[in-house]
């Protein structure tokens, strides 16, 4: 089974859920899809890595063939080509390596090569397999990494996939094709706004969710209201809490010192896995 | 000699568009008998590479030079190697613009005025990253 911790706001604690799910239920594999800042792997301190680059396809035009028929350009939807007089120009960081250009050059003068845009690495934590990715600075393209990384994903027992604020490509990306999707927020106006964005995102996909409401006692009732409303289940609720947020910030998932918390992760496990039958 | 102006409407009265890549119309003038053509700019709502798809708009019209306010780098870039000169510094109405070039009073750019994603405004301003570079 696979399942997503995502939020849609930042800083509500994906990452902590996420790895304190892992650790407290032995899942098999943990993958962080944050690939512009992936940091999973502070609390989890995985040993020996192996890394492997993420490349992606982009034209090479050889002039000597080149008309300048600009056919290639038209179809380009993210002109990242540019064709004027005798002259033709890839802009390669707007390039989605669809492979369109190469299929419409009338003349055959358009090759392909391959262009590094990050790294994922593979690595282990607690009996756990770990996957991360990350997108090399000044890239623009983030979902070509997180699909990298989640080709890494078993096919058996439980894998989490820590998933990016925010609710555009890399949230789709990260959630289509699993099974369940943890919506971590906060009760603030702030996490309600961003999670109605985040959980219509979600339904879309017709992904089944749950909602973990973490720094309960704060804020106000905003995310409760909205919860009952769309028929969303809470499945937990983590209060404010000083100790917890002193554990953060010496890097250790909560859970290690806090065991009595494992029970109620697995429990919340045990209700997702009712959801998604 | 045929002029592109990035323009917010389209005739020579509308006021310049400081942005190249995000304005409304291209008003295409010949500097010397000031007849214009209006032409909308296709590029306006690109979700990325607006200034390249301007850049290709503009040098398929046949013009050899554009007067704009700002130009950023792959605009600058694109339209540099396809052979059209950039004026920046263009305010006012269009025609204004024009009699400015004419009197040699526009700064030809060299180099990009601003950074990348200029034209959309907010955040993003000046995040460019130079040439044949830019974020979604």
């Amino acid at each position: 089974m696979k399942i997503v911790v995502a939020s849609g706001k930042g800083g509500t604690g994906k990452t902590s859920v996420a790895v304190n799910l892992a650790l407290s239920v032995e899942a098999e594999q943990y993958i962080d899809c944050d690939v512009e800042e992936p940091n999973a792997h502070i609390f989890l301190k995985p040993g020996h890595k192996r890394q492997q680059p993420v490349e992606l396809l982009v034209p090479i035009i050889d002039e000597k063939k080149c008309t300048y028929c600009r056919k290639c350009a038209e179809f380009c939807q993210y002109n990242a080509l540019f064709v004027a007089g005798e002259t033709a120009m890839v802009f390669n960081e707007l390039c989605h390596s669809c492979g369109g250009c190469k299929l419409v050059c009338p003349e055959g003068a358009i090759t392909e090569e391959p262009r590094q845009i990050g790294t994922i690495t593979v690595s282990e934590s607690s009996g756990m397999s770990l996957v991360y990715g990350e997108l090399n600075v000044g890239e623009a393209l983030a979902v070509p990494v997180i699909a990298a990384v989640k080709e890494q994903a078993v096919d058996e027992g439980l894998v989490i996939l820590d998933a990016a604020p925010g609710s555009a490509c890399p949230l789709v990306e990260t959630v289509h094709g699993t099974d369940f999707c943890l919506m971590v927020t906060e009760p603030t106006p702030f996490g309600l706004h961003d999670l109605e964005v985040a959980t219509e995102v979600v339904e879309l996909l017709t992904v089944p969710m749950g909602v973990v409401v973490n720094f309960a006692g704060i804020g106000d009732r905003g995310v409760y209201e909205f919860c009952e409303r769309k028929g969303i289940t809470i499945l937990m609720e983590i209060p404010y809490d000083r100790r917890i947020a002193e554990l953060y910030s010496r890097g250790v998932p909560f859970t290690a010192e806090m065991t009595e918390w494992r029970a109620r992760f697995t429990e919340l496990l045990a209700t997702v896995e009712t959801m998604v039958k | 000699m045929k002029v592109a102006v990035s323009s917010t409407g389209g005739s020579l009265e509308s006021a310049v568009d400081p942005r190249f890549g995000r304005c409304s119309v291209f008003l295409i003038v010949d500097t010397e008998t000031m007849k214009y053509q209006a032409v909308p700019n296709s590029s306006i709502g690109a979700a990325h590479g607006a200034g390249i798809g301007a850049a290709q708009s503009v040098a398929q019209l046949g013009v050899k030079a554009v007067l704009t306010g700002q130009v950023g780098p792959n605009a600058h870039m694109a339209l540099s190697q396809g052979g059209v000169q950039i004026y920046t510094g263009a305010f006012g109405t269009v025609g204004q613009a024009v009699e400015a070039y004419k009197r040699g009073e526009l700064r030809s750019a060299s180099s990009p005025t601003v950074g990348g994603h200029f034209g959309q405004g907010g955040r993003a301003m000046g995040g460019g990253r130079g040439q044949g570079r830019r974020r979604p």
